[in-house]
C-alpha cells in the first residue's frame, strides 16, 4: 500500500508543480552544456566526409533530431496510456506539453533533411520510405494537437487525444513497414541513405552529445510547459 | 449479443433506405473524383493504366471519410446513442455493428462500382477482380479505423475537417496494400503477398478498432 503511494506522489500536479521547476533548470544547463560540446564536436573536431564534404554536418541536427521525433511520440502514447488507465491529471498534461517538442522535433528532421539531400541527391525531396513515414508521423502529430485544441473540457480532451494517441502508437510500426514496402515496390534502390560503414570516433562522439542535448532541452521544455499547463488548469 | 448487432445493423440499414440521397452522394462523390483525374492529368492511355490503382483507391479513401461524420451524428444529436450505450450491449458490439453498417452502406457500393471506374481508366478485365477483391478487403479497415475518428469528433467544432486530419494519416497502409495489390497484378506479377496483409489489416481492425471506438463514444457522450 505504501509503495503504490508513493508511486503516485507526484502524479499530483501540486507536488509536481516545484520539483518540475528545478528539474527543469537543471536539464536546461545541461542541454546548453552538451549543446555547446556536441556542436563544438560536430563542427570542428570531426573529419570531413570523404564522399559527402562538409555538407554531412547536418546530420548531427538531423539524426537526433530524427531520433528525437520517434521516441517522443511513444512517450506521448505513454503518458496519454497511462492517464486513460489510472485517471491522473498530470499524466494528460504531460501528453499535450509533449506533443509540440515532438511536432517540431518531426519538422526539423524533415527540414534538415531536406537541406542535406540538396547537395548530397540533388533534390530537397525523394519519396523515400523514411522521409514519407516521417512526414505521416508529422501529420499524427498535428491531429493529436488539432484534435486536442479543438476540445475545450480539459478532461475530455485528454481522453480523446489519449484514445487517438494509443491509436497512432499501434498504427506507427504498420505505417512504417508498408510505406518502406511501397518504397522498394515502386522505384527499387536508386537512392540509397546507407552512408560509409565505418563512422568515424568523432561523428559519432558528436551525435551522441547533440542527442543527449536534444534530450536535456526536451525535458527542460516539456516540463515549463507542463508548468504553464498546471498554471491555467488548477 | 449477436441479436443485439442484427437488431443494430437492420436500423442502421433502414435508416440509410429512408434516406438514399445520403448513400448516394458517397457514391457519386467517388465517381466523380475518378473522373476527374483524366481532365487534369490527360488522357493519355499508358498513363491512365498506370494511375487507374491509386487514383480508385485515393477515391475511394476520400468518399469513405466523406460519410464518416454520420455514423454517430445523428444519433448523438437525439440521444440514442447514449441510450444505446446504456442498455446491456457491450459497447465493442455495437462499436462493431455500427462500423459494418457503415461499410454495407458505404464500402460495399464502392466495390460494386470500381469496374465502371476501371472501364474508364482503360484497365485490363483481368484487373478487375483483384482491384474489386482489395477493395473488398481494405474498405471495411477504412470504415472501423474511420469511425473511432467519427466517434473522437463527435460534437467537437470543425468536426468535418478534424476528421479528414485525423483518419487519413492511419489510412495510408490500406492505400499502400490496395494500389499495391492491384500494381502488382498489373505487372504480371502475383498480388496474394498484399492481399493476405489487407486480410490481416482487416482481422486486426476488427479485432481491436471496436475497442477504442466503443473508449471514444463514451468519452464523447459523458
Amino acid at each position: 500500500m505504501t509503495t503504490a503511494i508513493r508511486w503516485f506522489w507526484y502524479a499530483s500536479p501540486h507536488t509536481f508543480f516545484p520539483v518540475a521547476r528545478t528539474l527543469a533548470r537543471w536539464c536546461a544547463v545541461a542541454a546548453a552544456l552538451f549543446a555547446i560540446a556536441g556542436l563544438y564536436v560536430g563542427f570542428l573536431v570531426a573529419p570531413t566526409d570523404a564522399q559527402q564534404g562538409e555538407a554531412y554536418r547536418i546530420i548531427f541536427i538531423h539524426v537526433p533530431a530524427a531520433w528525437m521525433s520517434m521516441f517522443l511520440y511513444l512517450v506521448m502514447a505513454f503518458w496519454a496510456a497511462m492517464g486513460f488507465a489510472f485517471n491522473t491529471r498530470l499524466s494528460g498534461m504531460m501528453a499535450s506539453a509533449i506533443a509540440p517538442t515532438g511536432a517540431l522535433f518531426t519538422f526539423i528532421a524533415l527540414w534538415t533533411g531536406a537541406l542535406w539531400g540538396k547537395p548530397t541527391w540533388g533534390t530537397y525531396w525523394v519519396w523515400d520510405a523514411r522521409l514519407t513515414s516521417e512526414l505521416i508521423l508529422l501529420f499524427l502529430y498535428l491531429g493529436f494537437m488539432a484534435l486536442k485544441a479543438a476540445i475545450d473540457d480539459p478532461r475530455r480532451s485528454d481522453r480523446a487525444g489519449a484514445v487517438l494517441a494509443i491509436v497512432g502508437a499501434v498504427n506507427v510500426p504498420i505505417i512504417y513497414y508498408s510505406v518502406q514496402w511501397w518504397n522498394t515496390l515502386h522505384q527499387g534502390a536508386s537512392v540509397s541513405m546507407t552512408r560509409a560503414p565505418s563512422m568515424a570516433a568523432a561523428m559519432f562522439t558528436g551525435m551522441i552529445l547533440m542527442a543527449l542535448a536534444f534530450w536535456m532541452y526536451s525535458i527542460a521544455v516539456i516540463l515549463m510547459r507542463v508548468r504553464c499547463i498546471i498554471m491555467e488548469r488548477e | 449479443m449477436l441479436g443485439v448487432a442484427r437488431t443494430l445493423i437492420y436500423r442502421d440499414l433502414l435508416l440509410a433506405m429512408r434516406r438514399r440521397g445520403d448513400v448516394a452522394t458517397a457514391l457519386l462523390f467517388f465517381v466523380i473524383v475518378a473522373s476527374l483525374f483524366p481532365l487534369g492529368v490527360g488522357a493519355e492511355p499508358n498513363l491512365l493504366r498506370s494511375i487507374a490503382p491509386g487514383v480508385i483507391w485515393v477515391a475511394a479513401l476520400l468518399s469513405a471519410m466523406l460519410s464518416l461524420g454520420r455514423l454517430f451524428a445523428a444519433d448523438h444529436a437525439d440521444g440514442t446513442l447514449e441510450q444505446i450505450l446504456l442498455g446491456a450491449a457491450p459497447a465493442g458490439v455495437v462499436a462493431l455493428a455500427k462500423g459494418f453498417a457503415h461499410w454495407l452502406v458505404s464500402g460495399l457500393p464502392l466495390v460494386a462500382i470500381a469496374p465502371v471506374i476501371a472501364l474508364q481508366y482503360d484497365l485490363p478485365s483481368s484487373l478487375y477482380g483483384v482491384l474489386a477483391l482489395s477493395l473488398l478487403l481494405g474498405t471495411p479497415v477504412l470504415s472501423m479505423i474511420g469511425a473511432i475518428g467519427a466517434a473522437l469528433t463527435l460534437g467537437v467544432r470543425g468536426g468535418g475537417v478534424l476528421l479528414a486530419l485525423l483518419v487519413l494519416p492511419l489510412y495510408v497502409p490500406v492505400l499502400i496494400l490496395g494500389a499495391g495489390s492491384v500494381e502488382m497484378a498489373a505487372a504480371g506479377l502475383a498480388p496474394d503477398g498484399q492481399l493476405l496483409l489487407l486480410g490481416a489489416l482487416l482481422v486486426f481492425t476488427a479485432a481491436f478498432a471496436p475497442w477504442a471506438i466503443a473508449a471514444a463514444l463514451r468519452i464523447s457522450v459523458e
